[in-house]
């Protein structure tokens, strides 16, 4: 019999997204007083049927919705999904911060919960005191903290500035630290939100292998990420969530393609409901209307062989007068999402006025990174992209996969033995083997 | 095959639900974090210790500080009575006291918003960050009640009327009693602050008002005796009333008075704690 950790019946979470209460009591007692008469509140907005109750006035969404599933003890699942698809949410309601709405949730095991590193740190404190007072947070006993002490400074490497406040640490030094006190927890259940989104490459690159440890010795991860190599490199298991529901829940490379296969659907446009989305960043006054990646046949794809040309196809609309135009297009590392090349192009110097719309294709031209996944960046602004005035496209589209041609074999990317970003043409000169 | 699944279920150690029953606080679990708490005091000292340059002096120069404001204003220019005790102890005995209470109440009352980003990032029982602030509020209490002993040895010795009794003893009792009743109230407005943003001004004035309201600044005695049932609904009065009598032996005690004013902490502690755990569970969706 399997021994089952985690096990949700119908877990649901909904939102209200309207007015929760007034705000101030004095309001709230006005609205119930008004109620109390059978008045109309004075307090309501107007313009919206009131279904019956008093109440109605209140959009709801569901964050989570009829969530069943369980896990095993010792697996590692990876959690997927676009921004909103509620991924965080299902963290929040496992690691008890927010309850659930409807339906529940059991736990077996000590629980702890890794969204965000550094929880607690206070900037005044030293090294040693944050390591102590983090620990107690997450869950720590100071025993168990004091025991582990020696490993998680030395992870960190800050052992010459243990007994300094953190306020004078580097930021690289200071999430360090953060992340080498929740690595050394030892909970059953280790629940992770995107925690390597931060630190430099190499840094990220520890933390990956510490999180693989973890997971040999018998606990439960799970584990949200945009980071798709990781999930892969992680997790036998992934769920897939799409607005609130389950869309798989089986293996990886099956979920991440029906991930891959549900990016590549999504029309892009400033009328769409992806531009009410939060995660649109910038002020609106240029957007993107379409992005296509294409190959020189104009064929709609994400995967390319090395040495293929690949095309990126950009509309675009301006919603305000813009001083000038740019775009800008990078291909990170699907691993530690650093940059592994870019392209950057003027458009236009010249004033551009509202409600213009444009086309423009960038070409890439014998493409020589490295088989693997690399998650795009794609950004418009004015020419000198600093202001506000920007769009950017990052995890809204799916990554662009390179393949390779079967000629050489070409490891994917491994956190031990790492083979570079590039493929530059290369070939023998001397060849000279002495007996 | 149905047995085994119940069976099983009982071996769940957490149960993550809606809503479960009105007293759902669980004491093992604050106790099983009682290194956090620990670790709360600890920070919430050091910090203070290393950004003030007078340090702990602070502790001392403000009931100080207050009891000379005190004594010149009510004792010297108003003339209201202390009872017979020197003036300096009678407002020292208040002061010290009532700023363990206020202290409590204040402090813990903006728990939610002031904590609203580490509430939202990391599970642990909410309640250990009120009752870390009734016990680093404990240590100056401490301190400042150091102050008033050595007061109350000097004009002991200098030969006025003083006249410490048995009823010391009680002292836990009556500290205990302030904790409770600081952070019940505490938590009750921190628990309505993170719906009612209002109330957070209410509280230093509403403090300040309730001073007045209980002999900090004058005794008992002096309160008619048609109003005397007010004070008695008032749980700081007796607790300030049976201190000074117990330390410097004016006034009287009443234990009717005193059961009461204890029954009423502990009802407002139990009303605060379960408001607290209820709103605990869902106050990072409106924060």
């Amino acid at each position: 019999m399997s021994d089952i950790v985690i096990s949700t019946e119908n877990l649901s979470k909904q939102y209200r997204l309207g007015v929760i209460s007034h705000g101030t009591l004095t309001r709230d007692l006005q609205s119930w007083w008004a109620r109390a008469r059978g008045k109309d509140d004075p307090n309501s907005r107007i313009n919206i049927p009131t279904q019956g109750q008093a109440r109605g006035n209140n959009e709801r969404f569901w964050a989570l919705r009829d969530l069943s599933f369980e896990v095993e003890r010792g697996s590692k699942i990876g959690i997927i999904g676009r921004n909103g698809a509620g991924k965080s949410t299902l963290l929040k309601v496992l690691s008890r911060i927010t309850a659930p709405s409807s339906g529940k949730a059991k736990i077996k095991g000590r629980v702890a919960s890794l969204l965000e590193v550094g929880t607690g740190f206070h900037p005044e404190l030293t090294g040693r005191e944050n390591i102590y007072l983090n620990g107690a947070i997450l869950g720590m006993s100071k025993i168990e903290t004091k025991k582990k002490l020696d490993e998680i400074v030395s992870f960190a490497g800050v052992e010459k500035f243990l007994d300094t406040p953190v306020k004078r640490y580097s930021s690289g030094m200071y999430v360090r630290l953060a992340f080498a006190v929740a690595a050394h927890l030892e909970p059953e259940i280790l629940i992770i939100d995107e925690v390597l989104a931060v630190g430099d490459a190499e840094f990220q690159k520890k933390c990956l292998g510490k999180m693989d440890d973890v997971s040999k010795t018998g606990r439960t991860v799970l584990f949200v990420s945009h980071n798709m190599q990781a999930i892969r490199s992680l997790c036998p298991k992934s769920m897939l969530l799409n607005k609130g529901e389950i869309v798989t829940f089986t293996a990886t490379e099956e979920t991440l393609s029906a991930y891959n296969q549900s990016l590549r659907n999504i029309e892009i446009g400033a009328e769409t409901s992806i531009n009410n989305e939060q995660n649109r960043r910038g002020s609106g006054a240029v957007r993107f209307t379409s992005v296509e990646v294409k190959d020189v046949e104009s064929n709609r794809r994400f995967d390319f062989g090395m040495g293929e040309t690949i095309r990126f196809e950009m509309s675009y609309e301006t919603f305000k007068e813009m001083p000038g135009l740019a775009v800008y297009i990078g291909l990170r590392s699907g691993m530690t999402r650093e940059l592994v090349t870019s392209a950057q192009h003027v458009l236009s110097t010249k004033k551009i006025s509202a409600g213009t719309k444009g086309t423009v294709v960038v070409e890439f031209p014998d493409t020589y990174v490295r088989p693997g996944e690399y998650p795009l960046y794609i950004y418009i602004s004015d020419t000198d992209l600093k202001s506000y005035d920007f769009d950017v496209l990052d995890d809204l589209i799916s990554p662009l996969i390179i393949t390779s041609d079967g000629e050489l074999n070409h490891s994917n990317f491994n956190p031990k033995r790492p083979v570079g970003y590039f493929s530059l043409p290369s070939r023998i000169v001397l060849n000279e083997i002495l007996s | 095959m149905n047995l085994t699944s119940e069976q099983r279920s009982e071996q769940w150690a957490t149960v993550i639900q809606p809503h479960t029953g009105w007293f759902n606080f669980n004491f093992s679990e604050l106790w099983r974090y009682r290194d956090l708490v620990a670790m709360l005091v600890r920070r919430d000292f050091v910090v203070f210790y290393k950004q003030t340059i007078l340090g702990p002096t602070w502790f001392l120069l403000q009931p100080l500080l207050t009891t000379i404001m005190f004594t010149v204003v009510f004792g010297n220019i108003a003339h209201i009575s202390t009872n017979g005790l020197p003036q300096i102890l009678f407002y020292m005995s208040g002061i010290v006291l009532w700023n363990y209470f206020a202290m409590c109440l204040t402090n813990t009352s903006s728990t939610f918003i002031t904590n609203a980003a580490i509430f939202g990032k990391v599970y642990f029982p909410r309640l250990a960050v009120p009752v870390s602030v009734v016990i680093t509020n404990l240590i100056t209490f401490a301190i400042q009640f150091c102050l008033f002993l050595a007061f109350m040895l000097y004009f002991y010795l200098r030969g006025a009327g003083i006249r410490p009794n048995m009823l010391i003893l009680i002292l836990p009792l009556l500290l205990f009693q302030l904790a409770a009743l600081g952070l019940g109230i505490g938590i009750l407005i921190s628990s309505l602050t993170t719906k009612y943003r209002d109330l957070t001004y209410l509280v230093t004035f509403g403090v300040q008002l309730w001073m007045y309201a209980t002999p900090v600044v004058y005794p008992m005695s002096l309160i008619p005796r048609k109003w005397q049932w007010v004070y008695a609904l008032n749980p700081m009065a007796s607790v300030i009333e049976t201190f000074r009598y117990a330390f410097l032996g004016a006034g009287a005690v009443q234990f009717s008075r005193l059961a009461l004013s204890f029954g009423m902490t502990i009802v407002i502690l139990l009303i605060g704690v379960i408001l607290f755990s209820r709103i605990e569970r869902t106050f990072m969706d409106t924060v």
